[in-house]
Parts: C-alpha cells; structure tokens; sequence
C-alpha cells in the first residue's frame, strides 16, 4: 500500500496525477478462509481490519453483495458521540469514540471526522431533569458531558428559536464536545484499504445465498460466485440480518424496518455542531460541503423498502424548523432510506449464535455508525477467540430470555417502539 | 400501502394504524415459559409476506390482521382479528 500523504499529493499534483494505485484489490474468492464476514459495511471492514491487524488473522474475506459502504454505513446521519445513559452502551461507545479519534492517522485514509460537539436540547423541567442524570451517569463513567444553561446553549447555536412561546421552548442542553460527524464512505473505504493492505480479501457483487452445514456445524457459504469455505462465519448485514440468519434456521430478537434522511442545497456555515433534542426525534448538522442534514423517526412497522413513509419527513422538518426557524428558507434536494435492524431492547447483539461457528454481529437499530470502530474491534475479538470481548458481554444474544435487557430508552421490547 | 381496507370502515390512510406484532408473537398465560420466550423475543422478519396484528388506533380501534409484503408493502388481506382462531 502506497501511504498517502500531503508529500504524495503535492507530487502527484505536480504530474499530472498520475501514478495512483487502485486503494484495494478486486482479488477473486479463493476456496477457502478462516473467518468470513457476510457484509461490507463499516462494521464488516472494520472487524476484517482488527482481525488481521490485532489478531494476527490474515485469511479473511469479506463479501459484500453490492459494494462496500452501499448500505447504513453510506446512508447514515453520521453522528457520533458516546453519551448513552445505560453504562453498557457509553462504555462500548466510548471506546469506539476513541478509536474515531485516532482513526485517520490509524487508517492513513481522512475520514473527516469532526468532533463539533454534541448537543441535545432540553425543553421541559423533566428534559433538564434527565439530561442531568444522564450527564452524571456519564462523568462518573468518566465521559465528557457538560449540563448548559439556555444562555450557553444560545451562544452555541444562535440560530435556534430561544423565545419563551417558541413551540418547543429551549430549556438548556447537555452537550458531549468530543462528539461530532464524520464522512461515512471514507470510513468503508479508509477501512477496506487498510484490511487489503494486510492481506485481507474484500470482494465486492458477491452475495451470500446460504450457509453450508456438516454435522450441525457452518464450515462455509454458498454465494453468486460459488462456494467458499470457512473456519468461522460472522454476519454483519445490518437490516438484512434476518434473512441470512434464516439459512441457518435461526429467528432473531430483530424487526427490519425503514429509517430516512433528507438533505438541503448547500448553504455557508449555519450551524457548526450537532443539534438532538431529549424530546424530539429530530437531529440536525451541516455537512462539510454545507447541506443540512436532518434525520428523524423510522416507519415503525417492518419494512426492506428502502422507501420511507412521507410522513416521516414532514414531521423532522417541522420540528427542525420550529428549533431554526431560518431552515424554512432551506430547499430540500435529497432523501432517502435505509432498512435498519431494530433489536427488541434498542441495543445491538455481538455473540456467538446457537449454531457452531456461526455468530452476530447486528441489532444496531439506527445508532451504530458511531460504534463502527468499536464493533468491529470487539467482533474481531470474537471471531480470533471465540469469546466475547468485556465491553461486548453484556450485547448476548440470550439476553432476552435471561432478561438482561439493555433497554436505553426505557419502552420495553418492542421493535417498533424505538 | 398507503391505504390500509379496514374491515370495519373501509379505506383509510396508513397513518390511522399502528403495527402491534407479528400474529405468530401473540402469546397466552398458560403456555410454556419457552414457547412464550420464543414467540415474544424472535422474528422470522421475512423479506417477504408475514401476517401481523395492527390497530385502527386512531379510527374504529379495532385489531386487524394483515397479510403484507414488506418488500413491496403489497397488502394480501384485511381481517379482523379474532383471538381463537388458530393462527
Ligand atoms: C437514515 C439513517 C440514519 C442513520 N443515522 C445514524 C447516525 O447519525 N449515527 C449513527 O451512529 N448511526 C446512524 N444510523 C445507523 C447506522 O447507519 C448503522 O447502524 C450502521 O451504519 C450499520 O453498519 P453496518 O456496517 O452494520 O451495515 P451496512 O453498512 O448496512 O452494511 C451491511 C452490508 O451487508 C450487505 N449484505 C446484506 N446481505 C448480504 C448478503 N446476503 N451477502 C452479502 N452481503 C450482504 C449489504 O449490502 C451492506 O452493504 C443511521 C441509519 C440510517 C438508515
Ligand atoms: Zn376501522
């Protein structure tokens, strides 16, 4: 692998740019491997990557049915911050948050991520109420979480509607400032590159159509460019996790169903962090190319669309433009939708499944593009050892029938209710 | 499926409905604790049909099972649901 480098791009520059090698191989399957990941997002990447480069495991494949970054991983609102209030999850996403915070120079590839801070709004004594306990929850887990008064939070964003009649009244905030955005193809590709470098095979149009079994056990996958064996079998589709579980019989604590994004034409600089609310399912940022980017709701029933349901979008833009009245100046130029795997308690599962060499990574509802470092840093762990990683523990896949539930929400175990 | 053929009221948006379950997840205070895990905490989620319970929540408020596509949101039936039929 050539390392890039702003040497290399000056020289480059000065040539013609030519001379760029292709960032990773289109390398055709080989018969067999020691561990395949079914799924080229940046969770898949990601966990080949630690394979190789934590576990020694070189003899990897990951195979992607379209092409890698095609699916959450490049659909996303790309928000990542680390502030959860259950101990499980802050703990998994910090350490991923860490690992964002090194991850270009870890990748020598920009993933452009921008810690601009992490705001959710609070609009009721209740909402204050929580994000306080949520903020001591956190510092006592030793994460950055600053409580903000309404002043504070108006100095950061001067846009927001701050009257006493507003339609939701801005109360104050909690603000993470190492949480920010990132560039989500670049994380796939960042880490794609890198897993190639060491050796791993990324091979892209290659879907997988079923598990091979012998005596009870996985020892390969049948897929569009034939059979491939393997030591041990990670799934890592996100909202396809059901159907591929089913090739080996197996249901899951998982419902699909469609999340959307819309984006609006390109404006200067309005608003330089990312705004959430305790309240509203509403997120607002600007992207680097100066597009507002606003995410809200899921259909709430399952769905592999990937078509939302319109309502959804009038109901994010309606809240985002009663916090910034100036965005109903804004044209709307893009939406679009991914299909989400929502697990029952809103948490994600990495853990071996009830069939040999087989196991999970999914369940990552729409928050997991934050914890693409961490999850495949602890999958990886799983797939080289066979034993969970500590901070993935808790994420079983029998947590539900021991009712070890990681319920962030606090709405039972309903998909749908997430 | 943007419209939704209410046994009961005839069509109506999508947005007077909300998805309670799969039919195959209701369960019943006498069964078995792992027959009741079983149904309550996993899916076959096919990217196909499924039959599922929904409500007429903000209409006649009735259950109704539908047999739907979750790929195409084609809807195959509307019934209403009656709790002892066998499913
Ligand atoms: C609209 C939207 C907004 C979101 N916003 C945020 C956010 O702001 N912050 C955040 O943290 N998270 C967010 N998420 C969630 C986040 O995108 C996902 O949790 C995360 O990207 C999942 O990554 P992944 O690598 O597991 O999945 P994916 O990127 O979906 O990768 C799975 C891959 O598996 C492939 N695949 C599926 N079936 C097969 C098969 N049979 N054979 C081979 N390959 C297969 C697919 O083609 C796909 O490329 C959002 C999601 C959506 C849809
Ligand atoms: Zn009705």
């Amino acid at each position: 692998m050539k390392r890039y480098s702003a040497m290399a791009l000056l020289r480059a520059g000065l040539t013609g740019q030519r001379g760029w090698e292709r960032a990773w191989r289109d390398p055709e399957p080989k018969p067999h491997y020691e561990v395949i990941v079914i799924g080229g997002g940046g969770h898949g990447l990601s966990t080949a990557y630690y394979l190789a480069k934590v576990h020694g495991v070189r003899s990897v494949a990951v195979l992607e049915r379209g092409w890698i970054g095609g699916g959450n991983t490049g659909r996303n609102t790309t928000i990542v911050r680390s502030n959860y209030r259950q101990k499980p999850l802050h703990d998994l996403f910090d350490f991923a948050l860490g690992l964002w915070e090194g991850m270009s120079d870890a990748l020598n590839y920009n993933v452009m991520f921008s810690p601009r801070g992490a705001l959710f709004l609070g609009h009721s004594d209740a909402d204050m109420t929580q994000l306080a306990q949520r903020g001591d929850a956190l510092r006592c887990s030793g994460i950055d979480a600053e409580l903000m008064t309404p002043d504070a939070v108006h100095r950061l964003v001067p846009l927001l509607d701050m009257s006493p009649d507003a339609r939701f009244p801005i109360h104050g905030g909690l603000i993470q400032r190492r949480g920010g955005t990132a560039r989500h193809d670049a994380v796939a590709w960042g880490y794609a590159r890198a897993a190639d470098a060491q050796g791993v095979d990324v091979i892209q149009n290659c879907e997988v159509t079923g598990l091979v079994m012998a005596g009870g056990r996985v020892t390969g996958v049948e897929t569009t460019r034939g059979t491939i064996g393997a030591g041990r079998v990670g799934i890592c589709v996100a909202g396809n996790s059901g159907p591929v579980a089913a090739m080996a019989g197996l249901k899951l604590p998982i419902e699909a169903q469609t999340l959307q994004a819309f984006v609006t034409e390109p404006v200067k600089p309005m608003i330089d962090t990312v705004v959430m609310s305790q309240s509203l399912h509403c997120y607002i940022s600007q992207s680097d190319k100066g597009g507002i980017v606003l995410g809200g709701d899921p259909d709430q029933f399952p769905s592999y669309a990937q078509r939302g349901l319109p309502i959804r979008l009038e109901k994010a833009a309606a809240e985002a433009i009663a916090l910034v009245p100036a965005l109903s100046r804004l044209r709307m130029v893009r939406c679009w939708s991914g299909t989400t795997d929502m697990s029952f308690d809103g948490s994600p599962i990495i853990s071996a499944l009830p069939v040999d060499g087989l196991y999970l990574n999914g369940g990552w509802c729409y928050g997991g593009f934050k914890a693409t470092p961490g999850s495949g840093w602890c999958y990886a762990h799983l797939l080289a050892t066979g034993e969970s990683h500590p901070l993935a523990a808790p994420f079983s896949f029998d947590r539900f029938a021991t009712g070890a539930t990681i319920d962030e929400a606090g709405v039972g175990f309903m998909p749908q209710l997430r | 499926m943007m419209l939704i053929d209410c046994p009961y009221c005839g069509e109506r948006a999508q947005a007077e409905f909300t998805y309670e379950r799969t039919l195959d997840s209701i369960v019943s205070l006498d069964m078995p604790v792992e027959e009741v895990l079983a149904r309550l905490f996993s899916r076959a989620n096919p990217r196909g049909e499924d039959r599922e319970l929904w409500r007429h929540t903000f209409g006649c408020r009735q259950w109704l099972v539908l047999r739907r596509h979750r790929r195409t949101h084609a809807i195959a039936a509307v019934d209403p649901y009656a709790p002892d039929d066998p499913e």
